[in-house]
């Protein structure tokens, strides 16, 4: 029986570290600058790994070792305060030496570079519109309450740096290749999240709120959007796609979106055709 | 009645001069007791005994019971989620019943099943029992508390009932969405899920105060602090934490309430719902998760510190060896308990709170990693050069070595913020808080049941059963939740009702899902095994000898086995020792218990505890 139970741990425990070299299952290739991300992963798996293998050999060992014999007796020894204090500090260097590169990179995830672009990804129950700031480089200011089919981001018409930012119709988005990109995330109703499973970065959308990550993406590709933070039923249908483009195709993408102005200028155009009509 | 007690007073002083002034008052003296016998209500008719019990034991068994009948119908649930998850095809469940279920799956587990089982279960059957009293401090209230929380049972069942179904907000119940049109149940099932809370509260505060008061005033003489099996300690320091971070809970329920039926804005801000305008106005969803991780992490180890505490014993008993720096072991609970408090929000790192906070509560997470290890350390520690009997008990607990291991380093890699950030919201996280959280503390709860059944029944659960239960659920829960990491790496999101074609999860990866499917089914049915061992052993177990483990805690030393009415016929124990006196050299036998006077074990040399 000790020898049969010391064999199963120690299959349990080859058997994991078989499958995590092993197991097709693994991360789809980086496609942002956050390769940091993987790095602190590996290194948390070789330090946890090296954890896991030994602790889980020292059970087996012990089961098999000292297995209950009638004619013997157990160590008595309630303490051995060396052997505390010297293993309080291997764990707390331990420790250290993942928490460190974590929070390094940490702080490179939450300080956004100054020449970020900014484009505001926009979510609802369920779905992803986005806006780009126009020439001037800026995003015009929005309000909930402003919301209407004529004015489907809430932009605030009387904000002149709003009449050029590019509204994009539909879920998809393009980025220009190599470009820093910070994402200010906005959502009107629920808590959403924008997450690209290759650029690895993510953040919540919280109404009320404008909420920020930035990433800058180094492979050009056709890669998927999903909602990160439970929004409700169609949670798990609330898709999009993002496209990394270099840059002669992003230029012909961006040139395409409508303008803000352009879009109420042809809103009044259809009223006044509608109006014509009914008139007549 | 208070005759009755000035008798009691006088006759309990009495015994007190006896003891100190009969046999070897040098080594074997006592403290004098401080407080008189405890007074006891005596039931009179079936009603009283079985149904409204006043005695802590029953209520023991009467929670165990009630919330394992719950747990199973989690189980059930669990289930069907999993057969959706790996047979999409199938087109039997609605996205909105997927979700609901979800939900329900995750409060019952997490509130009505383990945490009910541990404290109201385990610590009404244990902290009289072990610490050598003749039953909790408050029966009456201890009643109260077990009924309180039959009606939240009921409450929260009656939302299946309602008109819309349970609530389907997942099981952190997040406004916005908990309590708009897009979440299945955001009507009457939302209401009932947050009064069922806060009667559970409610409940849990009348037990907890018991628990705490019987532990700190109604120790048996001798019993002091540095003394109790860590069982109480574990139990005993979850209940302060439960008592001190319920409150936030009730908080947030009661907010939501009101935003759900009067209007109010606590967590609402203004939105526009499914093309709709709503009122609501200047609210703040953040600040629902604040309140709801401020209850929930300490929730975590509310009931991880009960499974510590429980499987230490278990270790000690079944390795016939002292518990490994067993006052390391004890401040180790109390400094979990403390920092708990401190590591809330790494559940939000990716919340939209202000990122900053990321710093702080990695650094506090990685701290609370130390004496967290230290236990691990010790529990292995205990075995080595131990006399290890590799009973189920003894199994169950080496099982929740390597399970909890396995959680416990999976959570470095999630408190240390930089590495969540692509992982969090994965299956990841599923897999994380399943290990550490279910699979661990449910090992130690069926090797506890082993090892306490001689106790309430007076006979020995069937061993060829137990094991069989024991290899199916340990081997196959590992082979459910360790590849379920692996789904995680590859960026599946949790809480997807589908997973359809997608450009970068490969077609292997719903096969995995098809596996860990069929193992869930598996390891779910071999409970059956369990609940057939445990209703059949009852009447036709092997009957225990007095003790049957040689443990040398006090529950084991009542004069009547099961213990009856009051534990301990006419004089409470005394205690002259730990509860780790095992293998003593110089002792006849490898154990010595918790009552024995040193002056009938001359020759032992034993460490003064």
């Amino acid at each position: 029986m000790p020898v049969t139970v010391a064999i199963v741990f120690l299959l349990i425990t080859v058997g994991s570290v078989v499958f995590h070299f092993w197991s097709p299952w693994w991360w789809t290739e980086v496609a942002s600058n956050w390769g940091g991300m993987d790095d602190t992963i590996i290194l948390t798996f070789w330090i946890t790994g090296f954890v896991f293998v030994v602790i889980c050999l020292f059970v087996s060992y012990c089961v098999w070792k000292f297995a209950y014999r009638k004619d013997r007796r157990a160590e008595y020894k309630p303490e051995d305060n060396k052997l505390e204090k010297r293993l309080t500090w291997i764990t707390t260097l331990g420790v250290a030496a993942l928490l460190a590169p974590g929070l390094v990179v940490w702080n490179n995830y939450v300080t956004v570079p100054e020449n970020a672009y900014k484009i505001e990804v926009f979510a609802y129950q369920w779905g992803w519109k986005y806006r780009l700031p126009g020439n001037d480089g800026v995003l015009g200011k929005t309000d909930i309450k402003y919301i209407s089919d004529e004015n489907p981001f809430g932009l605030i018409l009387e904000d002149p740096k709003g009449k050029d930012d590019r509204l994009v119709d539909g879920d998809e988005l393009h980025l220009l290749i190599d470009r820093p990109v910070k994402f200010e995330l906005r959502t009107i109703d629920v808590l959403h999240n924008f997450y690209v499973p290759q650029f690895r970065g993510k953040m919540d959308m919280v109404p009320g709120i404008i909420t920020y990550y930035w990433i800058t993406p180094t492979k050009t590709g056709d890669f998927e959007v999903l909602c990160a933070e439970y929004c409700g039923s169609g949670h798990y249908a609330m898709r999009g796609r993002v496209i990394v483009d270099k840059e002669q195709d992003y230029k012909k993408w961006e040139a395409k979106q409508i303008t803000f102005e352009k879009m109420l200028a042809k809103n009044k155009n259809i009223k006044n055709l509608q109006l014509a009509k009914s008139t007549k | 009645m208070s005759d009755e007690y000035e008798h009691k007073l006088e006759a309990k002083s009495d015994i007190v001069s006896d003891a100190s002034s009969v046999g070897t008052p040098g080594i074997d003296s006592v403290p004098e007791a401080e407080i008189p016998d405890q007074e006891l209500y005596h039931s009179h008719s079936w009603w009283t005994t079985y149904v409204f019990s006043q005695d802590a034991k029953y209520i023991g068994v009467q929670y165990a019971l009630t919330a394992v009948g719950t747990g199973l119908l989690g189980l059930v649930l669990s289930w069907l989620m999993r057969i959706q998850l790996a047979w999409p095809g199938l087109g039997w469940l609605e996205p909105a019943a997927y979700y609901q279920f979800v939900t329900m799956h995750g409060m019952i587990m997490v509130i009505y099943l383990l945490t009910a089982l541990f404290l109201g279960g385990f610590g009404n059957l244990l902290i009289p029992l072990m610490c050598g009293s003749r039953d909790m401090a408050f029966p009456y209230v201890n009643m109260l508390s077990y009924w309180a929380f039959v009606v939240a049972v009921i409450v929260l069942l009656a939302s299946f009932f309602v008109p819309g179904g349970p609530t389907g907000a997942g099981w952190t119940l997040y406004p916005p969405q908990a309590i708009t049109s897009g979440t299945p149940g955001s009507n009457m099932g939302i209401i009932l899920m947050l009064v069922s809370l806060i009667l559970f509260v409610a409940g849990f505060t009348m037990g907890g105060l018991n628990y705490i008061i019987t532990v700190l005033q109604l120790r048996a003489r001798g019993m002091t602090l540095m003394r109790m099996p860590l069982t109480i300690w574990g139990i005993f320091t979850a209940t302060v934490l439960a008592l001190l971070a319920f409150p936030a809970l009730l908080v947030g329920c009661l907010m939501m309430t009101l935003d759900s039926m009067l209007g109010t804005s606590f967590f609402m801000p203004a939105m526009v719902s499914l093309g709709e305008k709503l009122s609501y106005d200047g609210g703040s969803p953040i600040l629902f998760q604040h309140l709801f991780w401020f209850f929930g992490h300490p929730e975590v180890y509310i009931v991880a510190l009960p499974a510590f505490g429980i499987v230490s014993d278990l270790l000690s008993v079944h390795a016939r060896k002292n518990i490994f720096g067993y006052r390391m072991m004890v401040w180790a609970i109390v400094g979990i308990g403390a920092l708990s408090f401190f590591v809330w929000a790494h559940h939000m790192y990716v919340s939209g709170m202000n990122p900053w906070f990321g710093f702080f509560f990695a650094t506090t997470t990685l701290i609370i990693a130390v004496p967290t290890a230290l236990k691990v350390y010790n529990w292995i520690l205990t075995l080595w050069n131990g006399n290890i009997q590799l009973s189920l008990p003894m199994l169950f607990s080496l099982a929740f070595i390597v399970t909890f291991l396995n959680g416990g380093l999976t959570g470095l890699f999630l408190g240390n913020v930089t590495v969540d950030v692509p992982l969090s919201d994965t299956y990841f996280v599923v897999a994380h808080f399943h290990m550490v959280m279910g699979i661990a503390p449910i090992l130690v709860v069926f090797g506890a049941i082993y090892h306490w059944y001689p106790l309430i029944t007076g006979r020995l659960l069937n061993e060829t059963l137990g094991k069989i239960h024991f290899w199916i659920t340990f081997v196959g829960s590992y082979a459910i939740y360790f590849p379920m990491h692996y789904q995680g790496f590859v960026g599946v999101p949790r809480r997807y009702f589908e997973i359809y074609e997608s450009p970068y999860i490969e077609t292997s990866t719903l096969l995995l899902n098809q596996f860990i499917t069929i193992a869930a089914l598996i390891v779910g049915a071999a409970q059956l095994v369990f609940l057939y061992n445990l209703i059949t052993s009852a009447r036709l177990g092997k009957k225990a000898e007095k003790n049957p483990w040689k443990a040398c805690s006090l529950e084991w030393q009542t004069p009547q086995m099961p213990p009856e009415h009051g534990n301990w016929g006419k004089e409470t124990p005394k205690v002259y020792r730990w509860a780790y006196d095992f293998s003593v050299p110089g002792a006849k036998e490898d154990y010595i218990p918790q009552n024995v006077p040193p002056s009938e074990v001359m020759g032992a040399k034993v460490e003064k505890t």
